[in-house]
This record gives structure tokens, C-alpha cells and sequence, in this order.
């Protein structure tokens, strides 16, 4: 019975200020009067993120500084590009970017599709029973936590482990693989492979589960065998959430699990293992070179940035699937 | 001709069957197989587990449960524990308590700004200031070496946002304008209608953010450095990562190094199992959470 009047009022308050040109700010006002609580609802998280991911990025000017902890970021003095022509010039940068990609489209190539796979072969399972345990049991890998998944990594694959093992039992000599730098892609990714497939796969056999069963009827009726199904209904009804999560994957490629690197390399293998987070992570928190290491991390975001909007963008451009 | 035909393809597709059904059962092994070493490993006779070395997929016996019995025993292992516990309890508490009031507020048509709130805060999602700004940020609030750190770090998820709020969008208008005639306000209305006919999507958000809390170590490895606070996962790393036996020297100092490599497991084992234990009892929810997600904002 109150809110009509108010309304009301709200109405010819919206008319003045028309009239006086602040239309959108009063509009606002209004919706603050009629809404209060939400607006204090909103309050904490938008304090939290200007704090925590916008003061970090109003922090990236630093990377054109040779910044000083004690003189702040007032009193550092600047630098212009120097941070930045230092990485680009120096040794580190090939390696580090080669790196950095290498172990992104191994990701691509073998950790992306693997989840794809998984799902269209359990998709086939009839017996639903031992369907529902592969699942569950295909899970664990991605509960494991890091330090616990890199410790069993190493411990598999270290001279007296299971690769080992298996390696003198065919007539070869084993090896400390984990400390190779020619065996630590392959490690990772084959890793990488075990801890994300069974999780990875949920979202895949979700979007078979949405296919209209009716389709693979009119198809069988057409004279389709099994595998013309698969390429013909299957694939296509999946094809939108294989794009959006490939893009999501792609705005990803700069983002090598940085945390499991670190775990897993060691001076030994930085030669194929060290990626750039990692390098940031040496040069910034270990040895305090604060300017430098910053610029290098806005190259990696800046990259980053540009990969996820043009796979939007070529996503929009030939399909009709995009993420925003 | 047409009959043959439907046999061949019949058999073919028994072959089909059960080659998937083998090669998922080999997948299975695989996701299965190193942790159940771990477990194996962890009751087996410590002498004979170092002597041996290898892959286990049976216990070596005798067993023996010293493994478990030392781990208790040692100082460290169980501040780590505790610690682990206070960050998950506080950090979920924290991360829903901002979380689920932002995707409320962002799912309300009423709200005016939301359309660039929202984009304020995807905007996160797609660029940041990295590592080093983040770390400075923490330094220069003081938060180094304190207990808030750890908690502040998980305290709210962009990405969970935007899941809860597509949930809640699902939520009939009609509810809430009754619940608004009869006098309730946005509070009232999260916590009687919107969270209730939610549960599942609220359900997996609390479990992905528990776990990632109770698996995670590098914030607490660049923010801590006092070993009192430390989570499990630093100790852990420790004794997996660095072979290093210096959290379990303020225990037992004459144990031999066989019970140390028991001890390895049974640390591995006891820092896993609760969630282990949970995650296949929130699974069935997985799908619906991961699936709200993917759709379009």
C-alpha cells in the first residue's frame, strides 16, 4: 500500500531532473532510495575487488619504474621501457616464451581433447552402473592436492620409481627423469593429462546428456552407421561447449599451471621447464627485484589479454558461439 | 543381405563395447592406482617398503601402523592440520559471506547498475595486475606473516560469483514479489527463497572453494613465514617436495629412516583423506554446477 505514493513521487522527481540535464545520476539516486540494502549488499565484495585485483593493476606502474620498496611507488624513480627492453634483450625471454608455449599447445593438443574423448567413450558405456564408477574414480586425480600430485610425479618418475622400474624390466638403464630437462614436457603433460581428465570430462558428458535422442533415431532411419552418427549428431551437438571452453583454454595459454611447475622443476631442468609466471616469481618475491619483474608479468597479462579476446572475437566471427 | 548386414555390424559393436569398456577401465586403474599405492605403502613394514621401493598395489606385510602412530606424534604435522581446518572453516564463512550477497544483488533486475558492475567485475577475470603488484598490495597493508592474509586471498571468487548468480537468476520472479508484498526485504528474500531453492549450486561452490583452500600452498608459501601458521600442505611440501626431514625432527629424534619414508605416506594419506571422503557425496551436484557456469552471463 506505501510503495504506489513512493513510486509516484519517483516519477516526478525523474520528470525535473530531465529537465535539468543530471538525468542518469538521479535516476541512480532513485534506484538507491527504492534499494538501499541492495546497494549495502554490494558494498563489501566491490571494496574487496577494487582493494585486491584493481590496486594490483593500478600497481603495474611499476613496471615502468625502478622501484624501490622503502621510496614507494611515489618515489621510485622512472624509467620509461627500460624494464621491458631488458627482458626482450636479455636470455631469459626466448626461453622463458618458448617455454611458456611449448608446454600451452602440448596442453592443447593432448590435455584438451583427452576430457572430449573420455566423456564420448563413457557416453557409449550401457551398463550404467560401472559407467557411474569410472566416473567417480576418474575424479580423484583433480582432489589430489599439488604438492601431494607432485610428490607422487617425482616419486614415479625419480631413478628408483615405477618409469624406472618398467624401464630396466624391457633391458634399458633407468634414469632420474624428473631432473632430465628432455623428459620434463613430457612428464608434465602427461600428468597433466591424469590429474584433468575425469573432471574435465563432466562438462562434455553434460552436453551429450542435453543431445535430443530423437536426432540419432531420424538418423538411424537415413541409413547413418555408428560413426557417421558420431560426426553427424554427436559432434555437433556438443560443438558449442567444445568452442567456449576452447577459448576459455586459449585466453589460458600464457597461464602454464605455474604452481606445478614450480613444484615439479629444479635448476637442473629450468633449461625446458622454466616458464614466465615462474621467472616472475624467482626475479619478484626471491630476489626482490620488484620494477623488472612486474613489467615482465604485464607482458604476460597483456599477451593473455589479447589471446582470449581474439579467440572471442574468431569465435563470433565463424560460429555462433561466444563467451561476452 | 539386409539381415547379415545387422549381424555384422551386431558383432562389431559387441567388439566396440567391450575394447570401451576395457580401456575405461584402464583409465580408471590409472586415476585410481597412486593414490591406493599411497595407502598401501603407508601401512606397510616400514623396513622392507624402504628396501623395496617401487610400486605397491598390495600392502607388504607385516603391517604396520607406526607410520600413522609417529605422524600424531609430531608437533608440526599437527599445527599443520589445525591450521588447514581454521583456514577452510574461516575462508568458506568468508568467501560465501561476500559472494553470495554480490550474485543476489547481480541477479535483481531492480538493481540498476548491474549490467556495469558485472562488467567491473569480469573484467578481473580477463586481465589482472599478476603476482608481484597483488604481493605488494599485501605488504604494504601489513598482512605478511598474518593468519588474514590467507583468508583475504580466497575471499571472494569472480568466477563463483557469476555461476551463483546465473543460478539465481533461475529463480522465478513471482517468489520474490510475493515475498516483497508480504514485507520482506532483500536480506530476508536471499536467505527464505533464493538460497533454498538453491542449495545445489550453493553446495558445489562451498566444496570447490573448501577444496581449493585445503589443497592450497603457494599463497601461504609467499605470505607466511612464521611455521607456526603454516597449513598442512607447506609441511607436505616439505617432506614430499624438498625430501627434507625437518618438520618431523621435533618429534621422535631416534626415528630411523624407514619410518621416515612410512611416515611420508601416512602424511599423504591423512592430509587427503577428508576429501576424499567428501567429494562423492557432493558429486551428483557437480554437473549443475559446472554446467550454470558455462552458460552465457
Amino acid at each position: 500500500m506505501e510503495r504506489m505514493p513512493r513510486r509516484n513521487r519517483g516519477a516526478e522527481f525523474r520528470m525535473t531532473s530531465i529537465a535539468k540535464g543530471g538525468r542518469r545520476r538521479s535516476r541512480l539516486l532513485l534506484n538507491y532510495r527504492q534499494n538501499r540494502l541492495l546497494y549495502w549488499m554490494l558494498l563489501p565484495s566491490v571494496i574487496y575487488v577494487l582493494i585486491f585485483n584493481y590496486l594490483p593493476m593500478a600497481g603495474l606502474a611499476m613496471a615502468f619504474q625502478d622501484y624501490s620498496l622503502t621510496r614507494g611507488i611515489f618515489g621510485s624513480k622512472w624509467v620509461g621501457l627500460k624494464n621491458f627492453r631488458d627482458f626482450f634483450t636479455g636470455i631469459y625471454f626466448t626461453r622463458t616464451l618458448s617455454n611458456t608455449l611449448i608446454l600451452s599447445l602440448l596442453d592443447l593438443l593432448i590435455c584438451f581433447p583427452a576430457p572430449i574423448v573420455l566423456a564420448l567413450m563413457l557416453n557409449e558405456v550401457q551398463a550404467l552402473r560401472y559407467k557411474k564408477v569410472i566416473q567417480t574414480v576418474s575424479y580423484i586425480p583433480h582432489f589430489i592436492s599439488m604438492v601431494v600430485a607432485a610428490g607422487l610425479i617425482k616419486e614415479f618418475t625419480n631413478s628408483t620409481g615405477v618409469i624406472a622400474n618398467l624401464v630396466t624390466a624391457l633391458g634399458g638403464t633407468p634414469k632420474s627423469y624428473i631432473s632430465l630437462p628432455q623428459y620434463f614436457r613430457s612428464i608434465f603433460t602427461v600428468s597433466q593429462v591424469w590429474q584433468t581428465i575425469g573432471f574435465n570430462s563432466i562438462i562434455f558428458l553434460a552436453a551429450l546428456s542435453g543431445i535430443d535422442q530423437e536426432l540419432y533415431d531420424a538418423a538411424r532411419i537415413d541409413g547413418a552407421s555408428r560413426p557417421q552418427q558420431l560426426w553427424h549428431v554427436t559432434l555437433p551437438g556438443i560443438a558449442s561447449t567444445i568452442i567456449i571452453m576452447l577459448i576459455l583454454r586459449c585466453g589460458a595459454i600464457m597461464n602454464v599451471n605455474f604452481e606445478k611447475v614450480l613444484l615439479l622443476y629444479s635448476p637442473s631442468t629450468y633449461e625446458t621447464a622454466d616458464v614466465i609466471s615462474t621467472y616472475v616469481y624467482r626475479i619478484g618475491i626471491v630476489k626482490q627485484k620488484i620494477g623488472y619483474s612486474t613489467a615482465v608479468g604485464l607482458f604476460n597479462s597483456v599477451v593473455s589479454l589479447a589471446l582470449v579476446l581474439t579467440a572471442n572475437k574468431l569465435s563470433r566471427t565463424y560460429t555462433d558461439s561466444s563467451m561476452f | 543381405m539386409k539381415s547379415g548386414n545387422k549381424i555384422r555390424d551386431g558383432a562389431s559393436r559387441r567388439i566396440f563395447l567391450a575394447v570401451n569398456a576395457f580401456l575405461l577401465g584402464v583409465i580408471g586403474f590409472c586415476c585410481l592406482a597412486p593414490m591406493w599405492h599411497v595407502f598401501c605403502c603407508s601401512i606397510s613394514n616400514p623396513g622392507e617398503l624402504a628396501r623395496s621401493g617401487g610400486f605397491h598395489l598390495i600392502p607388504i606385510a607385516p603391517f604396520s601402523f607406526d607410520g600413522y602412530r609417529a605422524v600424531f606424534g609430531y608437533r608440526n604435522i599437527l599445527t599443520g592440520y589445525l591450521n588447514t581446518i581454521f583456514y577452510v572453516v574461516f575462508g568458506v564463512a568468508l568467501n560465501l559471506l561476500l559472494t553470495v550477497p554480490c550474485a543476489y544483488v547481480l541477479s535483481r533486475k531492480r538493481f540498476l547498475p548491474a549490467n556495469a558492475v558485472m562488467m567491473f567485475m569480469v573484467f578481473t577475470m580477463l586481465f589482472s595486475g599478476g603476482l608481484i603488484p597483488t604481493y605488494l598490495v599485501f605488504v604494504k597493508l601489513g598482512l605478511i606473516d598474518t593468519r588474514l592474509s590467507i583468508l583475504l586471498c580466497t575471499a571472494f571468487s569472480t568466477f563463483n560469483m557469476v555461476i551463483l548468480r546465473t543460478g539465481f537468476l533461475a529463480v522465478p520472479d513471482a517468489l520474490e514479489e510475493s515475498a516483497r508484498l508480504d514485507g520482506a526485504n532483500d536480506l530476508q528474500i536471499l536467505v527464505r527463497i533464493i538460497l533454498p531453492l538453491s542449495k545445489a549450486s550453493v553446495a558445489v561452490i562451498t566444496l570447490f572453494v573448501a577444496v581449493g583452500i585445503w589443497n592450497s600452498w603457494f599463497t601461504s608459501a609467499i605470505y607466511l613465514l612464521d611455521r607456526g601458521k603454516w597449513p598442512i600442505q607447506l609441511f607436505l611440501r616439505e617432506v614430499l617436495i624438498n625430501n627434507s626431514q625437518k618438520s618431523l625432527e621435533a618429534g621422535v629424534k631416534a626415528s630411523a629412516e624407514s619410518l621416515a619414508t612410512l611416515v611420508k605416506y601416512a602424511i599423504t594419506i591423512v592430509a587427503t583423506l577428508p576429501i576424499l571422503c567428501i567429494y562423492p557425496f557432493v558429486q551428483r551436484h557437480f554437473v549443475k554446477g559446472v554446467m550454470i557456469g558455462s552458460v552465457k552471463g
